[in-house]
């Protein structure tokens, strides 16, 4: 019964905030923040006490650590049927902090409006863990769509408009397009993969397990991988669908960036491990090529693109767009190394990218503007915040010491024996990584001062923020084995789907 | 044909319909009462609505050569039903403050059911034009029932010429099937046509011409130039009407003629329906992007929505008629929810209707629960998760899977990735910050009026249907359709 409790804390969380606002403006935030603890409480009681040796694997029935199963709509034969595993607590486990953390640099930036605000931030988060969670796949797309609305609200109302004029209800409409038709090429290949399996089976089923037994004839494959794929593309994103990432992360308020980088984009990642892999392993294996040569394309792209921003967040939207391409080669190498390292990028990028967004956040409130022209020479101006800008920067782009490291190490050593060539160019980008990472430093806050007049220092909330999350990346970078060893079992489960299918297709050519 | 009991108890819905209107009529001769009119019609209607019950004991049934009242029937009646009865009490709160005539509008909203009702049990091509011109007639009257407003008169003008136009064609039509089949009953024809093996020329030219006065009344793509301003142009609460109501009897009766008719189907004709339901979806979709005035963006959205239903249509097989009964519904539900915001923003009635998007501006602040309506429909109608529009959605796109329509899905997924935009457009209009500017806005009490409440009994029921809609689907599938 936890299950189902996980997503709807958010969601009565959310609903408490939006009335409590006529008692004043802390109330909401108090609640808020009392929500997402008691999310985050019950993710490490779930993982202290769960038993994550079990996961699904090809050849037997899924099994889980904790499941939940009530018919919901009969006429269609879809359950409400949740279920957890290592990758998903872990994700939930991100996901409420990375809501902690958003509620927290919420606190001064959001003045107008904070019960509705906090509605919004509250279902994003709700919707995420039903991603995380759901294995109908009617279900998993309803909360897949679902979790645009809020997102849509937070970007478009408490959003800033960008230096060029591009407006945030521009970026948020944009974002909402891109994920909703792309939402709607998914429904029509879970819809498609249904139907098939109707035809052979005479099931009418949105069910995960009985899905992934649907036989499918080579074609049919492949056509429903793309349309899975073309969905997490966009989310991920992956470079050509990638466009809508840096307008809606420059426009967003603080805590959309962080939730957005940290939780939203992961959702893609997920998607493809848990259903675009499993359910079509033999067409995802043939599509492996094209999909690591994407995610190469998307690391130098990201790179490059990342070096040419003069907007401080935009840069780091892009660098994101550049680490998202590690974990497409990661996930599709199909070795249990890189996939490992794949759930430990996830984690480490979702840490750094959002201490990265909320010193973005911070000196937004301290400089008002984003733009990095209009900046330089803040290390002497501000207390702390540069040093601790300077650490992310250094963990984004991959020091050892840092979880980062960690996950593109292993993605890296993974992928090496597979598919050499790709990993040998994917490890250049590790270079243009450092030079976007040192350049934000440097154009920030080195450099000739543009003013003498020294700005606010952080108060304890934003450097217990931004040290708790350094912290943090540095435990994941010293001693990762205890996240490895949660997700070890599911990632063992997608690699033996995909390896079986690699040796197929070597075996058939 | 020997008229019992039972025919007369299949009849009982329309028959109380009508026996309302004649009611109506008599008491507005007798004493003219806005309140007590208003009364009367919703009396009516709810006992309309009830005599449904034991209309359901003895279907399917055929009732004269002209109508027959099965479970498919049963269902149409009611949603048309509850949808005018929606509008009854939204126009009630609007015509407080008609200066005119109020009650006409009522005699004129219970016929207009009436022919519905004709027209969703029609088996043969007379009860058609009877229902359709039932229906029709009477919203010429409504539409330009706030005459000595110039667009509301002009609404009404152009929608009475372009509907006679559209209804001549649909006559001819009939007329060149009729010679050649030599038969007018829905069944009848398909029989007589199949039969013939292939169509002579007349038939090709008959259902043409057929199809030409059906999609006028559906305003589907290239007959749809009078919506919009037909839709801005009439009182809100009779555009409701027309947006629900109407459209929705029309389309009923073209579902069972598609489906009783089937040599009428297929060939050129799905070719042709398939290009109408892309060029609607697409057309409508784009059109509705730039539009500034919400009742004329409500009515290029509902081209777009026709075409999406045309998908089901075209599929006619496996869920085809089941995903039509769940749009329909989910349509009516949220199209009455819309231009029930609508109505309530411009209540009581003031010379103009509040349809401007600007006047919505920041309507959020001043009135959150309407504007939580309104967010809600807007949303339905993108087909977003948790809310009714997605469930229809989600039929029309299976329907379309398990037919293998991929040229009008990938239109579809189009279709909605634009009309994402201008929903949003308006749904941010809401919460941005308010001008200062003199504004027109809904009564401060709104909430506790009919109107408000069943307004906020669509918007519950929107979000009911979008998390469990189980019972309706349970419902729908007692629906097919019987040939007798």
């Amino acid at each position: 019964m936890i299950l189902p409790w996980l997503i709807l804390i958010p969601f009565i969380g959310g609903l408490l905030c939006w009335q409590a606002e006529r008692f004043g403006s802390s109330l909401p935030r108090t609640i808020a923040m009392l929500t997402m603890l008691l999310e985050l409480a019950l993710g490490l009681w779930l993982w202290f006490t769960g038993d994550f040796q079990l996961a699904p694997h090809p050849g037997a029935d899924p099994v889980w650590t904790l499941e939940f199963k009530q018919v919901w709509i009969e006429r269609f034969g879809i359950n409400f049927h949740l279920a957890m595993d290592g990758l998903s607590l872990l994700m939930i486990l991100l996901t409420g902090l990375l809501g902690v953390l958003s509620v927290l640099c919420s606190w001064s930036e959001i003045q107008k409006n904070v019960g509705f605000f906090h509605l919004n931030l509250m279902w994003i988060l709700g919707g995420v863990i039903g991603v995380f969670l759901a294995l109908d796949l009617f279900l998993f797309f309803f909360f897949w769509e679902m979790m645009l609305v809020p997102m849509y609200f937070l970007i478009a109302l408490w959003g800033h408009s960008s230096i060029e004029g591009k407006s945030r209800i521009y970026a948020a409409t944009k974002f909402f397009i891109y994920t909703q038709a792309s939402g709607l090429i998914m429904l029509v290949a879970i819809l498609g993969l249904v139907f098939v399996n109707f035809n052979n089976t005479g099931v009418l089923t949105f069910d995960y397990s009985l899905l992934l037994k649907a036989e499918l004839p080579p074609a049919t494959e492949y056509i429903l991988m793309l349309g899975f794929f073309i969905a997490f593309a966009v989310k991920l994103p992956v470079v050509p669908f990638h466009s809508w990432l840096p307008d809606a992360h420059a426009q967003a308020p603080t805590a959309g960036s962080v939730d957005l980088a940290g939780i939203l984009l992961k959702t893609a990642a997920y998607g493809l491990l848990r259903f675009a892999l499993p359910l079509f392993p033999n067409a995802s294996a043939e599509f492996a090529p094209i999909a690591m040569s994407l995610g190469l394309i998307g690391i130098f792209y990201g790179a490059l693109l990342a070096f040419a921003q003069t907007d401080i967040k935009r840069l780091v939207a892009y660098s994101s767009v550049s680490h998202m391409g590690f974990i497409l080669i990661g996930i599709y190498s199909g070795s249990q190394q890189a996939l490992q390292g794949v759930v430990i990028q996830m984690l480490a990028h979702g840490l750094s990218a959002a201490a990265l967004f909320i010193l973005c956040g911070q000196l937004y409130e301290r400089m008002h503007t984003r733009d990095m022209r209009e900046m330089g020479g803040l290390w002497s101006r501000i207390a702390y915040l540069p040093a601790i800008s300077l650490f992310f920067a250094a963990a984004s782009l991959g020091l050892p010491g840092t979880g980062n490291f960690v996950g593109e190490f292993l993605i890296l050593l993974g992928s090496f024996t597979a598919t050499p060539w790709i990993v040998v160019i994917a490890t250049s980008g590790l270079v243009f990584g450092s030079v976007y990472s040192l350049v934000m430093i440097h154009r920030a806050y080195f450099g000739p001062a543009k003013s003498e007049q020294a700005l606010r220092g952080m108060n304890s909330r934003e450097l217990g923020m931004t040290l708790s999350l350094a912290i943090l990346i540095v435990l994941l970078g010293v001693y990762p084995q205890p996240i490895l060893d949660t997700s070890a079992a599911t990632m063992h489960g997608v690699q033996s789907w995909l390896s079986t299918a690699f040796t197929q297709l070597a075996a058939a050519r | 044909m020997q008229l019992t009991t039972e025919h007369f108890i299949a009849l009982l819905p329309l028959l109380v319909t009508c026996a309302t209107s004649v009611l109506v009529m008599l008491a507005i001769a007798w004493r003219r009462n806005h309140a007590q009119t208003y009364l009367l019609t919703v009396t009516g209607l709810v006992l309309a609505l009830l005599a449904i019950i034991p209309a359901l004991k003895v279907t399917p049934l055929a009732v004269t050569e002209l109508l027959q009242v099965d479970n498919f029937a049963c269902f149409y009646i009611g949603l048309i039903l509850v949808a005018t009865l929606v509008c009854v009490t939204l126009a009630h709160a609007y015509m407080e403050g008609y200066p005119g005539n109020r009650e006409e509008l009522y005699l004129l909203i219970i016929l207009a059911a009436a022919g519905g009702i004709v027209l969703v049990s029609a088996r043969h091509l007379a009860g058609l034009f009877i229902g359709l011109e039932l229906l029709s007639v009477p919203v010429y009257g409504m539409v330009a029932y706030a005459f000595f407003n110039k667009r509301s008169l002009e609404a009404g003008i152009k929608y009475m010429v372009l509907s006679a136009a559209g209804s001549a064609f649909l006559l001819f039509g009939m007329a060149l099937l009729y010679a050649d089949a030599g038969t007018l009953s829905f069944a009848g024809l398909g029989a007589k046509l199949s039969a013939d093996g292939s169509l002579s020329q007349l038939v090709h030219l008959g259902i043409g011409m057929m199809l030409i006065g059906l999609a006028f009344k559906l305003s589907l793509v290239p007959f749809h130039l009078w919506t919009p301003d037909v839709y801005e142009g009439a009182p809100a609460p009779v555009a409701a009407f027309l947006a629900t109501a109407s459209k929705v009897a029309v389309f009923a009766v073209l579902l069972r003629l598609y489906q009783l008719s089937p040599a009428m189907a297929g060939g050129w004709l799905n070719d042709l329906l398939s290009l109408i339901a892309i060029a609607s979806i697409l057309l409508g979709n784009l059109l509705a992007l730039m539009q500034s005035n919400l009742k004329r963006l409500l009515g290029y959205s509902s081209i777009a929505h026709f075409g999406y239903l045309l998908v089901a249509l075209i599929a006619s097989k496996g869920l085809a008629v089941e995903a039509i009964g769940v749009y329909l519904t989910t349509y009516v539900l949220t199209s009455l929810g819309a231009f029930g915001v609508v109505t309530l923003m411009s209540t009581p009635y003031h010379g103009r209707d509040c349809d401007a998007l600007y006047e919505y501006r920041g309507l959020f602040w001043r009135r959150p629960n309407l504007t939580a309506v309104l967010t809600l429909m807007m949303l339905s109608l993108a087909g977003i998760p948790l809310t009714a529009g997605f469930i229809g959605k989600f039929y029309i796109v299976a329907v379309g899977v398990e037919s293998h329509l991929w040229w009008l899905l990938g239109s579809l997924i189009i279709g909605s990735a634009i009309g994402v935009f201008y929903y949003l457009r308006v749904m941010v209009t809401l919460f941005l910050v308010a001008p200062g500017l003199h504004r027109h806005d809904a009564p401060e009490n709104w909430g506790q009026r009919t109107g408000g409440i069943m307004l906020m009994a669509m918007a519950g029921l929107t979000l009911f249907l979008g998390v469990y809609p189980q019972p309706l689907l349970e419902l729908l599938q007692h629906t097919g359709l019987t040939a007798l």
